[in-house]
């Protein structure tokens, strides 16, 4: 059955539609791999009753040929989206035993179009995090390894359990969420596609709040394709966010065309940054050739902000994420630690329930609203996002899309950056960019590096046109050729 | 916060001289609407504990706002009620705080750009004089829940009923100089919302409720510190409490000791304020614009509509009570107090003599309605029966006399005035020969008085109250006042 796991969800789509086999084997190819691959710690809960009773489900449609668009298709959900009746934990000790009544609006589209949910993947604590080793349940583990190394990799963060379990076929496509690279870093360097939508694409309804005005939530898999297929699933306005935005969704994959041809690429030299790995360069080129060849038109552009958007986003973030996260005080749901009066009981809770990093941000956090430096931090990273979306606009008049490196570097060892978080944060460089202006942004598996690890080429689009970059992520996704898969040598 | 009121007002005594009081309001109303603010949870009051709680009201992961179309049209409906700014951009922020009644951590609010900018609220003064009070801004935010403390020996409950139920903050300038002034200013404030139908002003239940701002000056001097006095909740608390801080205030500076700003708490059993938390220790609300909502916008078109739904308000109803019917400001301005009122006026003057129906709606029915604490829509007197008892007078059926009579049948029978009239012998006598026959009566059996009243014509009362109590009221005073003159050469 292994090879069913190695099909791409267009592939599997026309194997079910033609019956070559059924949605209940599908599934059961993928519990059986979820559950030889507990080494990796990709899942905080597996639902593999809830997977066959939607499989089974899935079948009878198929038999009445009222096939959906994700029918049978097995996905894991990162553990930041509310599923109803399931523990749902944001990879946080606070949410301890917390079973949502509710199912977000993403998941909920996306079950309505079919698809079959394995469980709920490991995430880094709240989704702060570039490695997935903030979260309560532990670190996950990148099925890559450095070649002649078994050393541990980390999978990348926050949607580590997204990115590790589609690298490692344990699931076709997994639902992630970006803040500031979270989608987009982790498929880097696991070797998938992962794209964060423009925000106001997907419904943020049910969905547990990092930055809201920076999250989105959006599809990973191993396919530009598949991404595709997700996302028009995921996708939807809900008048239940007011910062969704009511525009139809577009057939992706009718975008998909091949033809880039004339096509202007924009390459920004603000993401030529001091230090960067010769390696990332070589890519970049690499990625800038594909193009070239495949009759794009390369633009020199300047984006002069960019040097701001990480000191711009680590304000802005844990901002939002101070207020956002208060609601977590022991007193409705999840963990709580008694104390001998309210205020202790609020201490004791938050102090036990929240890990370093996520104290780490709500102190950062309330720190920058307090009154006397409000304006010096908010206020000026809020005019400096004005000025980054701005340089935004003026390099799309010169092209319609961008090229750059996902991340500064391949996955990095667990443990590695953990004392450091400065360096950590280095991580989102190339990303925080796109969730401060809004944009989408697509991550495309360009191959690997001398050690044997995937890297990605970023392309950031301009707002709501995820379909060009789909229809670009295509032609370097079939320029680098298909990502190998990992040695599966977690499996027990 | 700059008053905008020039002139000094009433001034108090003290041991080094006179003091003035200067006041500022906030005043939080309820808005009525079925929903709360930023969810679809009813609004209703007097619910089981925790029977009308969203998911958004109780803060759950993952969920967001979305803006109440019809509360934010109440607020802009006030705004126009009290000839204010309205804002087409105005911003929702978080508040934030911990305290278990406030779910998610932070109170959305509306911090730098409120909806509603500057606006003016005239005050009527017993004795006749009118105050301008200024309006700094009106702004909508969340109710929090209830903590309910008295329920269990060692825990507290929370009731989230209230919990996110839209309400609007209105600040006045600090243009209110005494407990009287206030406590008018509340009321008119009061009525110019239960016009609107944006609140429906009931401070027992919550739906209005006073913060009020206290400091006192020397006569013309710099502003002096306030104290923001909380939880007054009724007109007469707010006159208490004013007093109560007002000569506090007085009693600490003429001792030597200077006042520190402080949020208090007013006690109404004891009629008291008490120290709450210092300046010091003021939160840090961290206020910063809310990433789930969306900027709030709207066009000229929305305001012009919304404009276009107005009702008469208070002061204008009163200018019109004065020039169309002829009113007196008193008593128009007791008759608009209340949008019932005047209404009920309006239905008693109808095509009848406006100042006799105001007099008798004003002094008979609200006298008695006063006196026995009914309100309007109580009265036992319809307008029906009003109207028709003015009639009568009027048309010289009955005297004012009778007509209390009358008056005091329908309030405690009930029934048609008309009809109670014709039926129990009350009318008027009109007829002249028997009116006559009365006054040749008296005349002839009081000679003596008859001397008098030719050199005392103001004699003559005497006269008509003889005649009036010989026909047993039933004789027309003013035929009688004229024929006993014309009788007596006088």
């Amino acid at each position: 059955m292994s090879k069913l796991t190695d099909l791409s969800i267009a592939e599997a789509r026309e194997g079910l539609k033609n019956k070559a086999f059924s949605a209940a084997e599908l599934t059961e190819a993928h519990i059986r791999a979820v559950e030889k691959a507990r080494a990796l710690n990709a899942f905080i809960t597996e639902t593999p009753a809830i997977a066959r009773a939607a499989a089974a489900e899935s079948d009878k449609r198929i038999a009445s040929g009222t096939m959906r668009p994700l029918e049978g298709i097995p996905m894991g959900i990162k553990d930041l989206f509310c599923t109803k009746d399931v523990l749902t934990t944001a990879g946080s000790h606070i949410l301890d035993g917390f079973k949502p009544p509710y199912e977000s609006t993403v998941t909920r589209n996306m079950f309505n179009d079919g698809a079959v949910m394995l469980g709920k993947l490991n995430m880094d604590e709240f989704a702060m995090g570039s490695s997935n080793e903030t979260s309560y349940y532990g670190p996950v583990i990148n099925p890559w390894r450095r070649k002649g190394s078994d050393a541990k990799l980390v999978p990348g963060g926050s949607s580590g359990g997204s990115s590790a379990s589609v690298a490692a076929r344990l699931a076709m496509g997994a639902t992630g969420t970006d803040t500031g690279g979270s989608i987009r870093q982790p498929a880097a360097v696991t070797g998938i596609a992962g794209i964060k939508p423009t925000y106001g694409r997907c419904s943020r309804w049910g969905i547990v709040a990092f930055a809201s005005s920076l999250d989105q939530a959006g599809p990973m898999a191993r396919t530009v394709r598949d991404c595709a297929i997700m996302l028009k699933s995921m996708a939807s306005h809900d008048p239940l966010d007011s910062t969704s935005v009511d525009i139809p969704v577009p057939d992706y994959e009718a975008a998909m065309t091949g033809n880039i041809k004339g096509l202007r690429v924009g390459i920004p030299k603000e993401y030529r940054i001091d230090g960067m790995p010769a390696e990332i360069e070589a890519l970049w080129q690499k990625g800038i050739a594909w193009l070239k060849d495949a009759g794009a038109e390369i633009v020199d552009v300047s984006l002069p902000h960019t040097k701001y958007a990480l000191p711009a986003y680590y304000i802005v973030a844990p901002a939002e994420a101070s207020s956002n996260l208060a609601r977590y005080d022991g007193v409705r749901f999840g963990l709580r630690v008694p104390g001998k009066d309210i205020t202790s009981l609020y201490e004791n809770t938050r102090a036990a329930g929240f890990g370093r990093e996520v104290q780490r941000r709500i102190l950062i956090g309330t720190y920058v609203l307090s009154a006397g430096y409000y304006d010096a931090y908010y206020i000026k990273a809020q005019k400096l996002r004005t000025l980054i979306a701005r340089d935004f606009e003026e390099a799309y008049a010169k092209c319609d899309v961008l090229l750059t490196p996902t991340a500064p570097g391949p996955a990095f060892g667990i443990g590695e950056k953990t004392n450091d978080p400065i360096s950590m944060y280095l991580n989102d460089v190339f990303t925080v960019t796109v969730n401060l202006a809004g944009l989408p942004g697509l991550s495309v598996p360009a191959g690997l590096n001398s050690e044997g690890l995937p890297l990605g080429l970023q392309l950031i689009g301009k707002a709501f046109d995820e379909a060009t970059l789909f229809r670009v992520g295509e032609v370097i996704e079939k320029a680098a050729g298909a990502t190998p898969r990992p040695q599966s040598w977690w499996e027990v | 916060m700059a008053t905008t009121r020039t002139e000094t007002g009433p001034l108090i005594d003290g041991a080094t001289g006179k003091w003035e009081i200067v006041i500022g309001m906030e005043v939080h109303a309820q808005v009525l609407s079925k929903a709360k603010l930023f969810s679809g949870a009813s609004a209703e009051f007097g619910a089981d504990p925790n029977a009308h709680v969203s998911f958004i009201d109780a803060g759950m992961p993952g969920m967001l706002p979305v803006i109440n179309r019809f509360c934010v049209e109440q607020a802009v409906r006030t705004g126009l009620g009290l000839k204010a700014q309205i804002n087409k951009h105005s911003v929702f922020d978080r508040k934030n705080y911990f305290y278990p009644d406030l779910p998610s951590g932070y109170q959305i609010s509306q911090y730098k750009q409120p909806v509603v900018g500057e606006g003016i609220v005239l005050v009527d003064l017993p004795g006749g004089k009118t105050i301008e009070v200024g309006i700094e801004r009106l702004h909508l935010e969340q109710d929090a829940g209830k903590s309910l403390h008295d329920q269990h020996p060692d825990q507290s409950f929370v009731d989230l009923n209230r919990a996110g139920v839209a309400l609007m903050e209105i600040v006045s300038r600090p243009d209110l100089r005494s407990a009287e002034e206030a406590a008018a200013y509340l009321k008119k404030l009061r009525a110019i919302l239960r016009y609107l139908g944006t609140c429906d002003g009931n401070m027992e239940e919550g739906s209005m409720r006073a913060d009020v701002n206290v400091s006192v000056r020397k006569p013309g001097g710099p502003l002096g510190t306030r104290c923001e006095i909380k939880n007054v909740n009724s007109m007469r608390f707010v006159a208490q409490a004013v007093d109560y801080e007002a000569r506090r205030q007085i009693d600490i500076i003429e001792g030597g000791g200077t006042i520190k700003q402080e949020t208090r708490l007013f006690d109404s059993k004891k009629g008291e304020t008490r120290s709450m938390r210092s300046k010091e220790e003021a939160h840090d609300y961290r206020y910063f614009p809310d990433p789930d909502l969306l900027p709030l916008e709207f066009d000229d078109a929305f305001v012009a509509r919304v404009k276009a739904s107005l009702p008469e308000l208070p002061d204008d109803k009163k200018d019109r009570f004065m020039k169309d019917y002829g009113l007196n400001a008193y008593d128009a301005g007791v008759l608009v107090a209340e949008r019932e009122s005047a209404d009920f006026f309006e239905q008693v003057a109808r095509g009848r003599d406006a100042k006799l129906a105001a007099n008798w709606v004003v002094n008979e029915l609200f006298g008695r309605l006063n006196k026995e604490g009914k309100a309007i829509g109580e009265s036992p007197v319809s307008a029906a029966a009003m109207g028709s008892i003015v009639s009568l007078i009027s048309d010289g059926t009955i005297s004012g006399k009778i007509a209390k009579d009358v008056f005091e049948i329908v309030w405690t029978e009930g029934g048609d005035p008309a009809a109670i009239v014709e039926t129990r012998g009350m009318k008027q006598v009109t007829d002249m020969g028997a009116i006559e026959a009365a006054v040749d009566q008296v005349i002839a059996a009081n000679p003596q008085k008859v001397e008098q009243a030719k050199a005392k014509p103001s004699m003559v009362g005497w006269f008509v109250g003889q005649v009036m109590q010989a026909t047993g009221g039933k004789a027309n005073p003013q035929a009688v006042n004229e024929l006993i003159k014309k009788k007596l050469g006088i």
